[in-house]
């Protein structure tokens, strides 16, 4: 016994506008899935970073290690002051430095220097660093996240422009894991 | 009142929703579920109530802007008049929902509520759950202050340990390469749009099969439960013994939905809006970030986990306990409900409340974190002075101006993350001292580079003077054996 003939031609119908919305559904889709993309897909094409300056050496004594800020190279009006970004500058001598985000390995709250004792804490839950940046105690599995610098006309650039986070895209920041003396355990 | 009945029949001649209303307000349910034990369901849902008409309210003046938030939030608190009672009661809403639906999750769980037949309606609350505790995180970013910048950062390096995608996830979650306008302006529509979208939809289907189900009948130890004839002996209960939703049930749960209200309001009277604390400013790293209070277990469990169990623990740990929650309706769908005889659910409770209560407890403290400003100002006590030789007060000034106070305290208000030094000497001789202050070890960075050897001689004198007057300060005995 076969179905009637309209049946099967509705459902047919129905089958067929249903391939036409899934259709419209896909064209409509793929903007909507790179525009949700973009903050990935733009960094992979232009990429977030760039060389900025922190200013003229002279404003970091040797020995010392100083706070230095600059305005984050992809910043929007709408950021306010999120985008300026601080960092540690240690100025050891001559045309030797070192650049550390502030951000502590462990989990990004801002690390503190102390000159006295040499070393940078994290306020949050309690690492601490030697002034190489190498881990001295606490969760972080590593050292300080460190900016690569070049020495300008006589100013001081670092390449930055995305936040160090510890995981897999801590490569980008070409550190070397702990340069400095580890504590006996 | 004749008038009144006109215009309502006149509606109900269209809509046509006034007979199945008042049938579903007057279903039968069990006699001993019209109980004060099944009201927290209720009051969830009057809560979050409350969160969409303050939130709306908050969101005629407040800015979501990463330049602008801040001020807005300051001028809720200050100029538009009773902005801060509208923060505080959804600052307070939210503290009282979050306890709520863990109160009724709990009071399910162990009235055995999500055993046949009822298992979608406890994945629905699990999920339900979860959508709170994203409203809860989001709205603490809305917060746009100190902790919520770098609460943020902190969600940002546990997304990174994602195996694979963790970098990808990073810039998804931050809206960009760092922690910024974009960033607030996706949590807010999180906050506002696609969760509260969802809780709505969530809530409709939880409540949906609450009603087609029945509510939970009270649970009689030794009344087990059977797919096969579970809902046959339900429905003869409700039918022989049962009672009319309205009133019998209702009339409880409005009166306590009531009294949540008032006590919401009560708290936002007294205690006023949360923060918002510092400037979101990157810039002031004079800050100690705190996460709100239904978030303290989890900044404790981040300080003390050993490091490298920290990642796997961070990234299975909830996969598992979802898991857990999700399957738990099938693998005891059936049988005994009463907590009366299931000592491993009562347990579970306990285990679980402890260890977040206990978890929570530290974090209110914070004994891993370094007392960033120990010392710095404050007087060295006159007991650790008097009657000292110079060296040893040489030392005295050692300690406390090299940040040994950071992590230490000599029985008084210094760090907690090293022991308390009041009586070290008594622990270790100097050779100990010295080494231990030179190379560090434990937990304690090595200070060799940054003592000279007159510091290290006087720090260690002044350690060596620190032990109860009836206990002498530990020695070498090989040593003293070689003298003779």
């Amino acid at each position: 016994m076969s179905v009637p003939d309209g049946l099967s031609r509705r459902q047919m119908l129905l089958k067929v506008s249903l391939l036409f919305n899934g259709v419209v559904g896909v064209v409509l889709g793929i903007p909507i899935v790179r525009y949700l993309f973009s903050p990935v897909t733009r960094g992979q094409r232009a990429g977030y970073e760039s060389w900025i300056s922190l200013g003229p050496i002279d404003q970091f004594p040797p020995g010392e290690t100083r706070l230095a800020t600059y305005r984050n190279p992809v910043a929007e009006g709408s950021d306010g002051e999120t985008a300026e970004v601080p960092c540690w500058v240690r100025h050891t001598d001559g045309e030797k430095f070192q650049v550390f985000a502030i951000n502590c390995a462990h989990l990004g709250c801002p690390v503190r220097w102390f000159p006295q004792s040499g070393l940078f804490m994290c306020p949050c839950h309690g690492g601490a660093y030697y002034a190489d940046g190498a881990r001295a105690s606490g969760p972080p599995e590593r050292g300080l996240f460190e900016y690569p610098f070049k020495i300008v006309d006589g100013n001081l650039r670092i390449q930055a422009g995305e936040m160090p986070t510890p995981g897999p895209s801590a490569k980008l920041y070409n550190i070397t894991t702990t340069t400095g003396r580890q504590p006996c355990a | 009142m004749r008038l009144i009945l006109k215009i309502g029949n006149w509606f109900d001649q269209r809509l046509q929703l006034g007979a199945p209303i008042r049938e579903t307000m007057e279903h039968p349910i069990p006699r001993d579920s019209a109980s004060w034990y099944y009201v927290f369901g209720s009051a969830a849902m009057t809560v979050f109530g409350l969160q969409l008409a303050t939130g709306i309210l908050l969101a005629l003046i407040y800015v979501p802007s990463a330049g602008e938030a801040w001020n807005s939030l300051q001028i809720l608190n200050h100029q538009i008049s009773l902005g801060w009672f509208i923060r505080a009661l959804h600052g307070w809403g939210s503290n009282f929902m979050l306890a709520i639906v863990l109160i009724h999750m709990v009071q399910v769980f162990l009235f055995g509520a999500y055993k046949f037949p009822r298992e979608l309606t406890w994945i629905l609350g699990v999920l339900l759950l979860l959508m709170t505790l994203g409203m809860a995180f989001t709205g603490q970013v809305l917060r746009f202050d100190q902790d919520a910048y770098w609460g943020l950062g902190i969600g940002a390096s546990i997304c990174s340990r994602v195996p694979f995608l963790g970098a990808p996830l990073v810039k998804l979650m931050l809206g960009g390469p760092i922690i910024a306008g974009h960033t607030l302006s996706r949590f807010f529509a999180l906050h506002v749009f696609v969760i509260p979208g969802s809780l709505l939809l969530f809530i409709g289907l939880h409540v949906l099969l609450v009603l087609k189900l029945g509510i939970n009948e009270w649970p009689m130890p030794g009344r087990l439960v059977r797919r096969s004839d579970y809902l046959e002996k339900y429905h003869a209960m409700t039918r022989t013994d049962g009672v009319p939703f309205m009133p019998y049930g209702v009339w409880k749960d409005v009166v306590f939905s009531g009294l949540i209200l008032l006590c919401i309001a009560a708290c936002a009277l007294y205690f006023g809006p949360f923060g918002p604390s510092g400037q979101p400013d990157p810039r002031i790293i004079q800050t100690a970030p705190r996460p709100d209070f239904f978030f303290l277990w989890l900044y404790a469990l981040l300080s003390l986990l050993p490091p490298s169990m920290e990642t796997p623990v961070l990234l299975i740990g909830p996969v598992i306990a979802l898991i857990v929650l999700l399957a738990l309706p099938f693998f005891s769908g059936e049988g005994e409900k009463s907590w009366k005889r299931r000592p491993i659910a009562v347990l579970t409770i306990l285990l679980v409340a402890v260890g977040l209560g206990t978890f929570t407890n530290l974090a209110s403290h914070a004994p891993w974190s370094p007392v960033m400003d120990a010392g710095t100002g404050a007087p060295i006590p006159p007991k650790f002075v008097n009657g000292r030789t110079p060296l040893e007060v040489q030392g005295a000034l050692v300690f406390q101006s090299k940040q040994c106070h950071n992590c230490h305290s000599v029985g008084d208000n210094g760090g907690k993350r090293g022991p308390d030094l009041k009586e070290v000497a008594v622990r270790l001789t100097s050779d100990q001292l010295v080494r231990q202050v030179l190379q560090g070890g434990g937990n304690m960075p090595a200070y060799g580079k940054n003592l000279n050897p007159a510091e290290t001689a006087a720090l260690v004198a002044f350690l060596e003077t620190l032990h109860p007057s009836s206990q002498a300060p530990a020695k070498d005995a090989s040593q003293s054996s070689a003298m003779q």
